[in-house]
């Protein structure tokens, strides 16, 4: 495995699922890849499809409607494939945890390696997230 | 002759937020669509009666991260409107500068997200490119890029910077220099021209029956604002001109948004000149709220945000119902869809620039029969009496 994970290091293909977010996440994702930040220079990529993907950007508490969808997404993804939890959502539930429509365990729904908390995480927060994912792959 | 449907979603590559359209087709052509909703539903109204009003501005800022200063601004609104709360004048043009902003933000984000749903990435990379300047502005004045936490019952949280206010300026300056480069290339491009010029027409009367609002109305030639109709903040205070176009096709939803990027750019240097020399506190101590109910209306970039709060003379309000403007955007497809080849389906549907997490407010509940779960109200009235009945036994 360890071969493989230092290849996929070299060119980290994300893919975006927004599962319930406040969409703040979201743009802040999209605005990676614009110019300011323009994180494809470290050959960080956002795909359409999972099949392609090797990291899932997951943003969001997951609700009750959308958890199935979310299971079945990561399911459908090649192995291995890592998940980052952007914002407080994934790694908390922030003020939406007392909510009746959030699932109460995210982990069962789909496992989350890596979180990168703040809300909105900035974007120089999210590339060292996923840098230190790189770290940890190299190794 | 049998229709076909195209699903689309609700995980598209194109889509940002979670939802599904059906697409009935008759061989290119769009015939119906349908929209099915409730996977951004998070229960804001729920969890916001179970918490302190200073605490619910912070959850309806969570409703959507695009329109984060328009939930709260309409929440306050609502809140002060229970005791007529006033607040202090530079309080009112800090507010309308933090609500100016974010509509240039939002504007400029959809004008980039409308480049990449047609396949024109380098329009998307220019906006958000001069898009960074103005979430640049925002960390300036509130220390976050995005849910800035400005506003509070009575005021504001922060105080602009006076030594700030020139760095401010020369932003403003620069971005709208760009920002004028921007709709000088966008008005002569082909290749806008000819994906945007006649696509997904939404007649005045199509507008007015759906009961469009904001951007979508404003193109279609419906005057329609509510920093002109009801004036709060300090809308009175400022010179600004409020954009109609005709034609109400795509292309007239960008021409209106830019030109509205500019307004929103004169309001802010208006505010900013202002901040100079007014003077005077942030925010005014609200102790409590008495009990009693208040609406908040507020022009967010998409169109007006309606707030309503009920309070019981206690810490927390007892109802808050939020009505976003997407709402009544959304139904829309309905009229301007129908017609209309599937590739341009896509951009229409963006052209409203719809947002469903502010959308959602409620969910439909099944049963294990996959049936509506419904409630005879008079059953469970009567069932409650025969309990209390026998408990007085």
């Amino acid at each position: 495995m360890s071969w493989y994970n230092k290849r996929l290091a070299k060119s980290i293909w994300v893919y975006h699922m927004s599962a319930s977010p406040c969409n703040n996440c979201d743009i802040e994702i999209l605005d990676l890849l614009t110019p300011k930040y323009d994180v494809e220079r470290f050959g960080i990529k956002l795909v359409g499809s999972v099949r392609h993907a090797d990291v899932i950007l997951l943003s969001g508490v997951i609700n009750q409607k959308v958890a199935p969808q979310v299971k079945k997404i990561y399911e459908q993804a090649a192995k291995p494939c890592f998940v980052v939890g952007v914002g407080t959502c994934p790694a908390s539930g922030c003020c939406f945890k007392d909510s009746y429509n959030t699932v109460k365990k995210r982990e069962d729904v789909i496992p989350i390696h890596l979180y990168i908390p703040g809300c909105p995480p900035k974007p120089e927060a999210m590339i060292e997230g996923v840098v230190k994912l790189a770290g940890v792959l190299n190794a | 002759m049998d229709k076909n449907v195209i699903p689309v979603g609700p995980y598209h590559p194109l889509l940002e937020e979670a939802e599904y359209f059906t697409l009935q087709v008759d061989g290119e052509t769009v015939v119906d669509i349908d929209l099915e909703i409730g996977w951004m539903h998070r229960g804001h109204e729920f969890i916001s009666e179970s918490k302190t009003f200073t605490q619910s501005l912070y959850l309806v800022e969570r409703i959507c991260g695009i329109c984060s200063t328009s939930h709260p601004l309409a929440a306050v609104h609502a809140m002060e409107d229970v005791d007529n709360i006033e607040i202090p004048l530079r309080a009112r043009y800090i507010r309308t500068l933090v609500g100016e902003l974010e509509r240039i933000h939002s504007h400029l984000l959809w004008l980039g997200l409308a480049g990449h749903f047609i396949g024109y990435d380098t329009l998307w990379m220019w906006a958000w490119k001069y898009r960074e300047p103005v979430l640049q502005m925002f960390e300036i004045i509130s220390g976050n890029r995005n849910h800035y936490g400005m506003m509070r019952v009575g005021g504001v949280a922060k105080d602009v910077d006076p030594d700030k206010i020139k760095s401010l300026l020369d932003i403003m300056d620069e971005i709208e220099k760009k920002i004028q480069m921007i709709a000088k290339a966008a008005n002569d491009d082909p290749v806008l021209k000819s994906r945007l010029k006649g696509v997904g027409v939404l007649t005045k009367k199509d507008a007015v029956d759906f009961c469009a609002v904001g951007p979508t109305a404003r193109a279609s030639g419906v005057s329609v604002d509510v920093r002109k109709d009801e004036p709060t903040d300090a809308y009175d205070l400022v010179d600004f001109k409020i954009i109609v176009t005709e034609n109400g096709d795509v292309f007239d939803k960008t021409v209106v948004r830019l030109l509205e990027t500019f307004e929103s750019i004169k309001i802010c240097k208006q505010c900013l000149e202002k901040l100079k020399t007014v003077n005077g506190g942030i925010r005014n101590n609200v102790k409590e709220i008495s009990a009693g109910e208040g609406i908040g209306r507020y022009e967010a970039p998409r169109g007006e945000v309606f707030h309503y709060v009920r309070t019981d003379g206690t810490n927390r309000p007892v109802r808050h119902k939020v009505r976003a403007p997407s709402y009544v955007n959304i139904p829309t497809f309905k009229a301007s869809c129908k017609g209309i080849p599937v590739a341009d389906a896509l951009i229409t549907l963006a052209a409203v620039d719809p947002c469903y997490c502010c959308t959602e407010r409620s969910i439909k509940i099944r049963d294990k029969n996959n049936e509506p779960y419904q409630l005879d109200l008079m059953k469970l009235s009567r069932e409650k009496t025969e309990q209390i009945r026998r408990q007085m036994k």
